[in-house]
């Protein structure tokens, strides 16, 4: 075994021009596939992390089939083991919220809203909602006092210290009527929530819409999407069965989802055509080598070297190329990466159009890589596992070789 | 009993095209110790019948007897066993592995046949001393002249104690003194050590030193003659 990994080391660097142009080859394959992988899960990550940073949580409780039917009627108390198991467990905070539609005025406008009644400070570890405040100050606990949308502001000439009187049904029909003083402004970058969202302190709200003591939803803040699937599971476990819907981020957002998807079966594609591609350029340059070393193959057959040894010693060769080559596209797709990662790609300040479009979606149209070890090391394995399957081409050729002919060429 | 025997040995290129007859029956016999030089002009089928000797090749017809055994139905993997046993090859090319040194070079069939590691080092240093490179031992081929690769060649096919060395025009791409050299070193291994050698070659120096030479006209054999070598 030392005589074939002593003799495929040293041919690995008896011709360095065709050594370092498989590399390159292997090279290029691993740090392009790491940068297109690393850009399509980073972007990905983003924009979920934008919406669910906006507004939804990594994951949400709902009384039984509020979901689907999102009405005020079906506000709950929070139960006792929501309130005690999820920090017990798994670290997690609540932030808990009653929700409805109302009419909102100002003067001569009106205009449909979304109340959102909301603990201040779990909202804001949550959503960082203070840090949209772009007008006037962030809500206080307890305080009667509304913070608006910009697009609400905009649309009904409503400025900080403005009165805005807001009509809608309450819990069970009661008449929910009410007038706040605004004491901020906050901004979205998606319209959508710019031109709806209204926030009242959570006692506030419960009291304008008669619920008091009552919630739609609990989101949960977790640290990360990893949190969610055993956050949601002890939580599903926890609560009693049938009263409660426990909904992670997938649930709650299932258009974008399919739209990940979409998105990634095309991404697929490109680097399935890329790894077509590698998959050529590294054959060439094992074509190229097989066919110069076919007189020696016949040699070393002919004196005696068994046909499967000599093609393992070739194939070892190979193998080594490749490990050379993915740990170099990994180390070079390292700090690509990791720059793209720290300076996202910001088409904010390439074009206004896609900007448009973007904060259209409710996305910032900022796109940093994901940099985590997954995405090199699965490049790097998938390249190299190309690299493998290609390299038993020479041990087809050496099984078939006629060491005469071989010789003779 | 070491020794080759061929029994009308036929050999035919392209047989569905254009054949070529290379062997039209050659029957030989070559007993051990002997140094025989196998001539005649291009195309006469000197290297084919080397080749079928050597377990290379398959003729077309007829059979090839090594030391009692017969070679031309063996599998290829029992071939490729028997003939890192029972033969040695030197090419006109030398042929040596590149990126061994000399002395790797020479150990690289035995390391193929598992023989220990001091009986390697031996053996390699013997023969290197033997062909007159003890001194080149750590050296690439790349670094040797012609006639000092041809000689690391010899080492190389004497390395696992064949029955018998063939050569196909050993001393084609040498010089003159490479080529006496060489003569010099292979008729010694011959004369003291009792190694057969069975040469292909049109080069009149290596007739000159043959003890017996078969001379192949149009794949047949014309000549086979004993000679007193001039040296």
């Amino acid at each position: 075994m030392t005589t074939i990994f002593k003799l495929a080391w040293r041919n690995v660097w008896r011709n360095r021009r065709r050594t370092f142009i498989t590399m390159a080859s292997i090279f290029f394959a691993v740090l392009l596939s790491a940068f297109m992988v690393a850009f399509q899960k980073g972007a990905w990550d983003r924009m979920i992390d934008n919406v669910v940073g906006y507004y939804f949580g990594y994951a949400q409780v709902h009384q039984e089939g509020y979901w689907k039917e999102q009405s005020i009627d079906k506000a709950f108390a929070i139960p006792a083991e929501l309130q005690s198991t999820p920090q017990d467990i798994h670290h997690i905070r609540i932030v808990p919220r009653i929700e409805s539609f109302a009419l909102a005025s100002h003067e001569n406008y009106t205009t449909g809203v979304l109340v959102v009644g909301t603990d201040p400070v779990a909202e804001d570890s949550l959503t960082k909602l203070s840090t949209r405040v772009i007008s006037g100050r962030y809500l206080l606990p307890g305080e009667e006092g509304a913070l608006i949308a910009e697009g609400i502001a905009q649309n009904m000439k409503l400025g900080v210290n403005d009165t805005l009187v807001l009509i809608s049904q309450g819990y069970h029909g009661v008449n929910a009527a009410g007038k706040y003083p605004i004491v901020g402004i906050v901004n979205f970058p998606s319209p959508d929530l710019n031109k709806r969202m209204v926030y009242l302190p959570l006692e506030v709200a419960q009291y304008f819409f008669g619920a008091e003591n009552l919630v739609t939803t609990v989101a949960l803040n977790l640290e990360n999407k990893d949190a969610v699937p055993p956050a949601v599971k002890a939580l599903r476990k926890a609560l009693p069965s049938g009263e409660y819907e426990v909904m992670d981020w997938k649930q709650l957002m299932p258009d974008l989802m399919k739209a990940r998807e979409a998105d990634a079966a095309g991404a697929y594609l490109m680097l399935f055509v890329l790894y077509v591609i590698i998959a050529f350029g590294i054959y060439g340059t094992i074509l190229m080598m097989t066919k110069e070393r076919e007189y020696e193959f016949g040699v070393l057959i002919s004196i005696g070297m068994k046909r499967l040894k000599l093609g393992a010693t070739i194939w070892i060769e190979i193998i080594l190329l490749g490990i050379l080559g993915s740990i170099a596209g990994i180390l070079g797709a390292i700090p690509l990466v990791y720059y793209f990662n720290t300076h996202p790609l910001d088409l904010s300040q390439m074009s206004e159009e896609a900007t448009g479009i973007y904060e259209k979606w409710g996305f910032d149209p900022i796109f940093p890589t994901a940099f985590e070890p997954g995405v090199f090391w699965v490049q790097a394995l998938v390249v190299f596992l190309i690299t493998a399957v290609l390299a038993f081409y020479p041990l087809l050729k050496i099984i078939r070789l006629k060491p005469v002919e071989a010789m003779r060429a | 009993m070491k020794n080759i025997i061929t029994k009308g040995i036929t050999k035919v290129y392209n047989p569905d095209t254009i054949p070529v007859v290379a062997l039209d029956g050659v029957d030989l016999e070559i007993e051990q110790g002997e140094f025989t030089a196998i001539v005649g002009p291009s195309g006469s089928g000197k290297t084919t019948l080397l080749n079928i000797i050597g377990g290379l090749d398959k003729p077309s017809h007829g059979s090839v007897t090594i030391s009692g055994t017969e070679i031309t139905k063996m599998r290829d993997n029992k071939l490729i066993e028997f003939r890192k046993e029972h033969i040695g090859f030197v090419f006109q090319a030398y042929n040596l592995i590149p990126v061994l040194t000399a002395e790797e070079n020479v150990e690289f069939v035995m390391l193929l046949q598992n023989r220990p590691s001091a009986e390697r080092d031996q053996r390699t240093t013997e023969l290197l001393e033997a062909v007159g490179l003890g001194d080149k031992r750590n050296t690439r081929p790349a670094q040797l002249s012609g006639g000092q690769q041809q000689r690391v060649a010899v080492a190389r096919a004497l390395a696992p104690k064949p029955d018998f060395i063939l050569a196909d025009e050993p001393t084609a791409n040498l010089d003159s003194k490479s080529t006496e050299n060489l003569l010099d070193i292979m008729a010694r291994l011959n004369h003291e050590e009792g190694i057969t050698f069975v040469f292909s070659t049109h080069d009149q120096r290596v007739i000159d030193r043959a003890h017996r030479v078969i001379t192949l006209v149009d794949g047949k054999i014309a000549t086979d003659e004993l000679q007193n070598p001039e040296k």
